[in-house]
């Protein structure tokens, strides 16, 4: 129960401090994880970064459950991932029920006027970093699944489909398989 | 009824979450602006601010706010809880069968094939925000608005942070809309 608990509060503090998205909390996990508690090594923290983000969802619940498992199993990874969430559940749910009444003020409607722009711009600033290293076809790819899930509203969800399954025919046909 | 809904919306967001936050917009938006019309394009682009303010992933942040704004606290708590559970069964999978799985060849084969979606996705989430289908909660409505998107992105280049970036174009909003 203790050790439950530890990880319930270590998983609670990444939650709280980690503002602006997965990246910015993996300095974090690896202070506290592998340095403070020693719960993982260093080198198995390489190899849960790139399966955190392989795996579908949040990079900071899939780590929470690799190093809750890692460590006490089956409830461990259950006390790492409410670690997580209530933090941030906790403030949005406060932000969710006070935001209305104060939506329709002159500055506050003034300063999401200016928000808004900067949000799209941050949206906007990793893609460059991203197409770096990509073959100008699979750019054209991605280019086109933007258009068409901007213009026509279709859900991007049967682009990764059709993407999964166009990869995993590549790899078979190139170990001489049908697909 | 909204509650299955929205478990269901969310459960949906939550396994096919591949590439991050950003990527995750995109999927976020086709769910709760387009086929539910639970928000506005306004409102959907009110909360990615508001998550880039506060502690914690995107796809959490949302999940809570978008819950309480549709179906009250217990919206939130269904929501939050589905968007969860996928990353929670299939993280327990994978690290139950680590070592099998890291260099499957089909697995990275199927990583690869979606890497270029991923990247479209976040490109339309940024398409989507830019130049919505509605007039409502347009995201640029003068040539302010692009000074600010530009002074961002130059921002965002030298690695300024981004909840800093957030909360000084909240700045120059209200000394622009509030006081010009």
């Amino acid at each position: 129960m203790r050790q439950l608990l530890e990880i319930f509060w270590s998983f609670l503090k990444i939650g709280a401090f980690t503002f602006g998205g997965g990246y910015a909390m993996i300095p974090l996990i690896q202070h506290e994880v592998i340095h403070r508690r020693r719960w993982i090594e260093e080198r198995d923290f390489l190899d849960l970064l790139t399966l955190a983000q392989t795996a579908p969802g949040p990079i900071a619940l899939n780590t929470a459950v690799f190093v809750g498992y890692k460590h006490r199993g089956y409830m461990g990874a259950l006390s790492a991932i409410m670690g997580v969430i209530v933090p941030s559940f906790l403030v949005i749910l406060v932000v969710a029920i006070f935001f209305a009444s104060i939506r329709d003020n002159v500055y506050v409607d003034a300063a999401f006027k200016g928000m808004r722009p900067a949000v799209v711009a941050l949206i906007v600033a990793p893609i460059v970093g991203l197409t770096k290293g990509m073959r100008w076809w699979l750019v054209a790819v991605a280019l086109a699944v933007a258009m068409v899930v901007w213009y026509f509203g279709i859900s991007p969800v049967w682009f990764l489909i059709a993407g999964a399954v166009v990869g995993a025919c590549v790899v078979a046909r190139r170990g001489g398989e049908q697909c | 009824m909204t509650l299955v809904e929205l478990f269901v919306s969310y459960l949906k967001i939550g396994f096919f979450g591949f590439g991050g936050g950003y990527a995750m917009l995109s999927l976020i938006h086709s769910e709760v602006v387009v086929s539910h019309g639970w928000l506005t394009n306004g409102e959907f682009s009110d909360i990615v601010a508001i998550s880039q303010m506060t502690p914690g992933p995107i796809a959490i942040n949302s999940a809570t706010y978008i819950g309480y704004e549709v179906a009250g606290i217990w919206g939130s708590v269904v929501a939050t809880v589905a968007v969860s559970l996928p990353a929670l069964t299939l993280m327990l999978l994978i690290t139950h069968y680590f070592l099998r799985l890291q260099n499957n060849r089909y697995v990275k084969g199927i990583v690869s094939g979606m890497r270029p979606v991923v990247v479209g996705m976040i490109a339309s989430a940024a398409l989507l925000l830019m130049f919505p289908k509605s007039d409502d909660g347009r995201s640029f409505i003068d040539g302010w608005s692009w000074a600010i998107f530009g002074a961002t992105l130059l921002g965002s280049a030298y690695k300024v942070n981004p909840i800093v970036l957030i909360v000084l174009s909240g700045v120059a909003g209200v000394v622009i809309y509030g006081f010009l």
